[in-house]
């Protein structure tokens, strides 16, 4: 049923784990349908320096997601966000066809953590200016 | 412990026993004549049949041999049982009482009967432990009902229903039951006499006999309308050549069955089935046994769900071991939704997705389960390791 790429990437997952204090996170799917992916990214200077995944699913979900880790790791996050789920299909040397739509959520699960990590970026810069601010103010009140 | 091969699925097939298939082999070539013609040639494979239709009655208890169909099997033994009695029957009422767990050939065929012939079913639910209850059974009845079909042994979880009760509801409201007795036979026993049912289904090669061949009984005096136009053969029921060495193989098979040490060997099955469930609950936390324990339980039959982890990942780990289960995760049903059997216990889908079923024979041993309750924890392990619902 499954290509060879995909048993390899099933029986030797790249990647698995998670990241403390990861700059991104990433969750996809849900537990009715049987498939749950979850991304933790490190970025610095806009590039990929770590990521790591953990997953409940099938073989195909396993291996998708990672396989988005070895395509994602030390891109930059232009690079990153083109990565579909058909690249990621590809990858692997095709997906049987009824996994493609079910279990084949990797790339989805990288675009949103990046996006989380861009609207959380923009949070974090307001309360630091917030912060920084009320510092400011404190003093000046001293 | 490598090239190992170890087969775990009898519930889904069996191989044919070598006797079996020696006996079948004369039947493909030598004795090959059409039953229903004239010359002798045709008498061999004519007076085969006959035999196996005997033994197929005397094995269930039947009083006679003319209440046996041959069949290409459970699936459709089941679509002739329901949709025969349903279709005679459709001027006396168009409701039909079966379970939420009965196999897709009954559930589909209830679901066409609704679909297309403006019946009414009801679908009992069950216990957890699948059990249904009787007293549901004389709720659901009803004055246009005319065909109960409710499963002797569930083909998942290995429940054994209180079908002679269930029987004998029907029969005193004066309503046809069928069971598809398709995991039950050589397994445990089935008289039709004893469980009080007018229709019975059975496929041999779930015990060691050939695929494509199977049978219904039908109770004297029953009303069917056959399902498949044609000949005359199995007077007028089922129109078609006989598969001949079909049958002679579903005889042998029963035969076989018959046999003494057969008998005995059961319980040595029992004691491997209970003990892969007692290892299981002392080894691996978070796991639920689905159906029930001891003589209500299919010799054979161990199902679990093991909680944070998904059904397919756990048979392509136990593949890579040599390995062959199965399991009730969407993934091995062909659809998005895992097992209707485990949803209808009262499991979520979560948890439902995470179940694997062993079904034992006579040719396992104790040393492959013993590698077996090795190698599952570690596979269990390595996949909560990997899921992010598992909080170690």
């Amino acid at each position: 049923m499954y290509s060879d790429k995909v048993m390899e990437h099933f029986n030797n997952p790249r990647n698995v784990g998670e990241i403390e204090n990861p700059d991104a996170v990433g969750e996809v799917g849900n537990p009715v349908c049987g498939d749950i992916m979850k991304l933790f990214l490190k970025i610095e200077d806009n590039i990929i320096t770590d990521i790591k995944f953990k997953t409940f699913g099938c073989g195909a979900a396993v291996a998708t997601s990672s396989m988005v880790t070895e395509l994602a790791q030390g891109k930059d996050l232009e690079s990153a966000l083109e990565i579909t789920n058909e690249t990621v299909a590809e990858a692997l040397d095709g997906l049987p066809s009824q996994k493609m739509h079910c279990s084949n959520l990797a790339a989805e699960a990288l675009q949103e953590a990046i996006e989380d990590y861009r609207s959380a970026g923009d949070d974090t810069e307001e309360s630091e200016n917030q912060k920084g601010q009320e510092t400011k103010k404190t003093v000046e009140a001293k | 412990m490598d090239e190992k091969s170890i087969y775990f699925d009898h519930a889904a097939t069996t191989p044919v026993a070598p006797e079996v298939k020696e006996e079948m082999d004369p039947y493909f070539d030598k004795y090959f004549g059409n039953p229903s013609s004239l010359y002798s040639l045709a008498m061999d494979s004519s007076r085969a049949v006959t035999r196996a239709r005997e033994k197929v009655a005397d094995f269930l208890g039947a009083d006679n041999e003319r209440e046996i169909i041959f069949t290409s099997g459970g699936t459709e033994s089941d679509n002739l049982a329901v949709k025969g009695t349903a279709m005679a029957l459709k001027d006396k009422g168009k409701h039909i009482i079966t379970s939420e767990i009965e196999h897709h050939a009954v559930l589909h065929t209830c679901q066409y009967l609704e679909d297309n012939l403006d019946f009414e079913v009801t679908y009992l639910p069950v216990d957890d432990e699948g059990f249904v209850d009787p007293q549901d059974l004389k709720k659901a009845i009803r004055p246009d009902t005319v065909l109960i079909t409710i499963m002797m042994a569930n083909n998942e979880i290995g429940t054994i229903q209180p079908i002679a009760k269930l029987g004998q509801i029907a029969h005193s409201n004066d309503i046809i039951f069928h069971t598809d007795a398709v995991q039950s036979v050589a397994k445990v026993p089935v008289d039709v006499d004893d469980l009080n049912v007018d229709l019975l289904s059975l496929s041999a090669h779930k015990f060691n006999g050939p695929k494509g061949i199977g049978a219904l009984y039908v109770r004297q005096g029953t009303k069917l309308l056959p399902q498949m136009q044609g000949g005359a053969q199995e007077k007028k029921r089922r129109a078609g050549t006989e598969n001949v060495p079909g049958i002679v193989g579903l005889r042998a098979a029963l035969e076989l069955n018959e046999k003494k040490e057969r008998q005995e060997d059961i319980q040595r099955i029992i004691y491997l089935r209970d003990k892969i469930i007692n290892k299981i609950e002392d080894n691996i936390d978070a796991s639920i046994l689905n159906g029930p324990r001891g003589d209500k339980r299919l010799p054979g039959n161990v199902n679990f769900c093991f909680r944070y982890i998904e059904g397919e990942s756990m048979l392509l780990n136990l593949d890579m071991k040599g390995i062959a289960a199965s399991s009730g995760s969407a993934c091995t049903s062909g659809s998005l939704e895992p097992s209707h059997v485990l949803l209808a216990l009262g499991r979520s889908h979560e948890v439902a997705h995470g179940s694997l079923r062993v079904s034992l024979n006579h040719s396992n041993t104790e040393k492959e389960v013993d590698y077996f309750l090795e190698e599952l924890p570690k596979i269990v392990d390595k996949l909560r390791d990997m899921s992010p619902l598992y909080e170690g």
